[in-house]
């Protein structure tokens, strides 16, 4: 039997919960870059919200190009891993949040890193939200399923 | 921990580390039992070689490439086959081999020895490992006896042992396996004895044979068997054995001896020698709190004890004989030799028969009670074939495996299922009648006239070609082909000539047996004096392989019979006429017959959910069982009637391939099946055609549906679907 869209949807919020930091690729002009961000992820799995200061690369980037991805995975850096972990990757566009205290999705990144409240509150730091068209998921070092968010 | 323990140095809390045997040999060493030389090789050594050489990663990941509850047992053989391979192929690193050698060579120089396992956990009435994992008589030198350590490390994998591992809740992340290292006693008796009868337990059992033990301990060799009361001590049954043969230690190895016929006569033991080996039992009870089963052998009158465990506790519960059915698998040579005979000369022939002798009878002639009385006497036949077709020709595709197991261990070659390419090409049933259409298929493109008189339907009725049309679907009608009628089917089969034909000229992949390389590579792995047996085996595995596919071909033409009597019954009555065409549904069918009141009304089952507008699965993980890389279009067959819908190109998808749908596999380009393992006739046809294949996918053919574009990746055993076309 496979594994129902229950126990995936619940399979994928331990991982949101849990992971602090995803991989963040962005491209400009045919030249890709990586970049490690703290995120957060609403219930639904279609908001990933992440912040940066205007000044980076992958800010540049995104204002080029507004199609992204964002890999969040649950390794251990063991062998294990190779039959243990579980990878996603979320692929669609970012916008930028209007900063407002009432805002939920800022809400909601500042209750997972609080720690990061005072970096957000730069004038000079932009806090994006990558609204995810699909989510491609990798467990068993070679099971692939993708989950349509707009279907 | 230390590696190599002596008896005398192993204590109460060395017993994880020496595991069970070694620990109960120590014991016993420390009664003044009369034991042969032994050393242990502690669990620190297999520890040592699995995460020395990066083994251990790699045999667990291969061992959760798929959850083992969602295995058959035929892909437990193919997990543990590619497991042991990785075995044979690891050297153990120079260190290791070092210190064990210099240690083998102190205890025993160039003497034989045995080489067995001592499984950690086999210390209680709960476990017991006997039987599942390997031991090895008469191994000489310290090379060859380092060889024996990995294989016996190597049968911790063994697909019995971690079918035993699961049902009794051990993880086999924590798996390790101790080795007891015995010199070779040369007994001209041996045996076992049972402290408790597991059958009746007021009652011991002492059993013995001639030479080694192991003919009995494998099966090869009946033992005579006398049973003891518990109460009062006394023999009460001695049941003889029909003594024909012995297990002797030959210059390597064993081998097996035809008895003298004064050995024939006599029992192997005396009641003095019976009586005396209870009593050793009962010193061995107490010393380690429990009844137990001892392995013995008489050396010149002088006894010594093998090994002695606790009797396991049997459950007895339904699985458990299932798993009883399946350890019975593990066929010797002789066994298979047997099965053969039996279904070439008696079971084959005998099934032909009946099949030949049902399609003779007038069904239309007979009145509608007489049909009822039909239908069951029909499936009657059925279900004999069915039990003896599990019973004699499921068994031998043992024969199979076993060649595997020799070849691997004998070449270590990278491909694990490279022996299989020895064992295609041995003329099947179904590719000879796949030639036949084949051939038919190349007369059109030949012959544009004839071409066109195809297409048209004109063809005269006695020509020859509408006569092998005919004849092939005569032999294509079996259950697979449903409630299509002959006519009919003849209709569809030109059709699919045609597609045939446009696909152009396939031919199955035949290789020349004598010239095969591999042939040379197996005979040159082993020692010269095995070559002849190396030969023998070879030729079983053969016939096994040519079995699998065909004797199913035989038992579809006994289960076309009771169709044909179900179909008879379903155009008498109305009420029959809504069942479905299905063998199992004989039953209803026959009575709609008896009761014309009666009307059967199909059960729903809960649709299971595997694919969703949103979540869609893009990669499968199944096995690679046929090597090659193909996309195309997937073609599910969930009925008959697809069938004759496949189209040249696309990649046939099922849940279950019977070599009776396999007529379409030489217009496929690749195969794909819910099942899993090497045996499977899905693999067994795509490695003639030398199509990729990749089996074992859970769902396959509810996830996959006709139409989507799919890439099958026969090298990795991946499924690749093409999501824009879902």
């Amino acid at each position: 039997m496979l594994e129902s869209r229950k126990d995936l949807r619940k399979k994928l919020k331990i991982l949101f919960d849990r992971q602090r930091i995803g991989v963040l690729s962005t491209q400009k002009r045919n030249r890709p870059y990586a970049s490690l961000v703290a995120f957060a992820a609403t219930d639904d799995f279609r908001n990933f919200i992440f912040a940066t200061p205007r000044t980076t690369r992958k800010y540049a980037n995104i204002i080029s190009s507004h199609r992204a991805a964002l890999l969040i995975d649950n390794r251990s850096n063991q062998m294990s891993d190779f039959r243990k972990a579980m990878a996603v990757t979320v692929v669609g566009a970012v916008r930028e949040l209007r900063k407002s205290k009432k805002n939920r999705l800022i809400q909601l990144y500042t209750d997972k890193h609080s720690h990061l409240k005072d970096f957000i509150l730069s004038p000079t730091c932009a806090i994006l939200c990558l609204t995810a068209e699909t989510l491609h998921i990798v467990d068993r070092f070679q099971h692939v399923i993708e989950y349509h968010l707009n279907k | 921990m230390k590696l190599i323990y002596h008896l005398s140095q192993i204590t109460k809390s060395d017993r994880k580390h020496v595991g069970g045997k070694a620990f109960a040999l120590a014991q016993m060493a420390h009664e003044g039992l009369p034991i042969p030389k032994t050393i242990g090789i502690s669990t620190q050594a297999y520890n040592d070689f699995m995460d020395g050489t990066g083994l251990r990663t790699q045999v667990l990941m291969e061992y959760y490439r798929k959850s083992f509850d969602q295995m058959r047992w035929e892909e437990m053989w193919d997990c543990s086959l590619r497991i042991q391979n990785m075995f044979a192929r690891t050297p153990i690193p120079a260190t290791l081999a070092g210190a064990l050698k210099k240690e083998i060579v102190k205890s025993f120089d160039n003497k034989p020895v045995a080489v067995r396992s001592s499984a950690v956990g086999e210390d209680s009435a709960k476990t017991s490992f006997a039987g599942l994992h390997e031991s090895y008589l008469n191994v000489r030198g310290p090379k060859e006896v380092l060889e024996h350590i990995k294989h016996v490390w190597a049968s911790t994998w063994s697909d019995a042992a971690l079918l035993y591992r699961k049902e009794i809740g051990l993880d086999v992340e924590d798996s390790s396996m101790a080795v007891v290292i015995q010199e070779l006693v040369h007994g001209q008796e041996s045996g076992v004895i049972f402290g408790r009868s597991p059958v009746d337990r007021s009652k011991a059992v002492v059993e013995a044979v001639y030479g080694l033990n192991q003919g009995l301990v494998d099966g090869t060799v009946e033992p005579d068997r006398w049973m003891i009361d518990l109460d009062s001590e006394m023999i009460v049954s001695h049941t003889p054995a029909q003594r024909y043969k012995a297990i002797v230690p030959a210059s390597r190895g064993v081998k097996i001896i035809r008895l003298p016929a004064g050995k024939r006569e006599k029992p192997p033991l005396t009641k003095r020698k019976v009586n005396n080996l209870f009593k050793v039992e009962k010193r061995l009870a107490k010393l380690f709190g429990s009844d137990q089963d001892v392995e013995w052998t008489y050396d010149h009158s002088k006894l010594c004890l093998l090994q002695s465990r606790p009797i396991t506790a049997m459950t007895g519960t339904e699985d458990d004989e299932d798993r009883q059915w399946y350890l019975t698998l593990r066929r010797s040579f002789d066994n298979l030799v047997g099965l053969r005979t039996k279904i070439e000369n008696d079971i084959i022939p005998s099934m032909a028969a009946e099949a030949e002798s049902l399609k003779k009878k007038d069904l239309r002639r007979i009145s509608d009670e007489d049909l009822v009385t039909e239908i069951s006497n029909r499936v009657s036949i059925c279900e004999k074939w069915k039990k003896l077709y599990w019973e004699f020709c499921i068994p031998f595709a043992h024969g199979i495996r076993l060649f595997g197991m020799v070849y691997n261990k004998a070449v270590k070659p990278e491909n694990p299922y490279e022996f299989l390419e020895l064992l295609t090409g041995t003329a099947l049933k179904s590719v000879r009648r796949n030639q036949r259409l084949q051939q038919l298929a190349n007369k059109l493109n030949e012959d544009k006239h004839l071409a066109e008189l195809v297409r048209s339907r004109k063809l005269p009725k006695d020509s020859e070609f509408s006569n092998e049309v005919a004849a092939l679907a005569e032999e294509l009608q079996t259950p697979m082909s449903g409630a299509v009628g002959l006519s009919e089917l003849k209709d569809r089969m030109l059709d699919f000539i045609i597609e045939m034909a446009q696909a152009g000229r396939v031919k199955s992949q035949y290789k020349s047996r004598m010239s095969s390389k591999l042939e040379e590579k197996f005979l040159s792995s082993m020692p010269k004096r095995d070559h002849a047996f190396a030969l023998e085996l070879l030729e079983l595995a053969r016939a096994s392989y040519r079995f699998r596919d065909d004797d199913n071909i035989y038992l579809g033409h006994i289960e076309k019979r009771l169709l044909d009597v179900v179909q008879e019954a379903r155009e008498r009555s109305e009420a029959a006429s809504k069942i479905p065409l299905d063998i199992s549904l004989a039953g209803e069918v026959a009575r709609c017959l008896r009761n014309p009141n009666y009307h059967w009304e199909m059960r729903k089952s809960k649709a299971v959910e595997v694919q969703n507008r949103r979540v869609v699965s893009r990669q499968l993980i199944g096995q690679p069982a046929g090597a090659g890389l193909a996309t195309g279009r997937a073609r599910v067959i969930l009925k008959a009637e697809d069938l004759f819908k496949f189209r040249k190109g696309e990649i046939l998808i099922c849940d279950a391939v019977d070599p009776n749908m396999t007529f379409v596999v030489p217009i496929a380009s690749a195969i794909v099946e819910r099942r899993g393992g090497m045996l499977i006739h899905g693999a067994i046809i795509a490695r003639e055609y030398g199509l990729p294949c990749v089996t074992g996918i859970p769902e396959a053919d509810k996830i996959i549906r006709t139409g989507y574009q799919i890439t099958v990746d026969g090298y990795l055993g991946i499924v690749t679907i093409n999501t824009s076309s879902v």
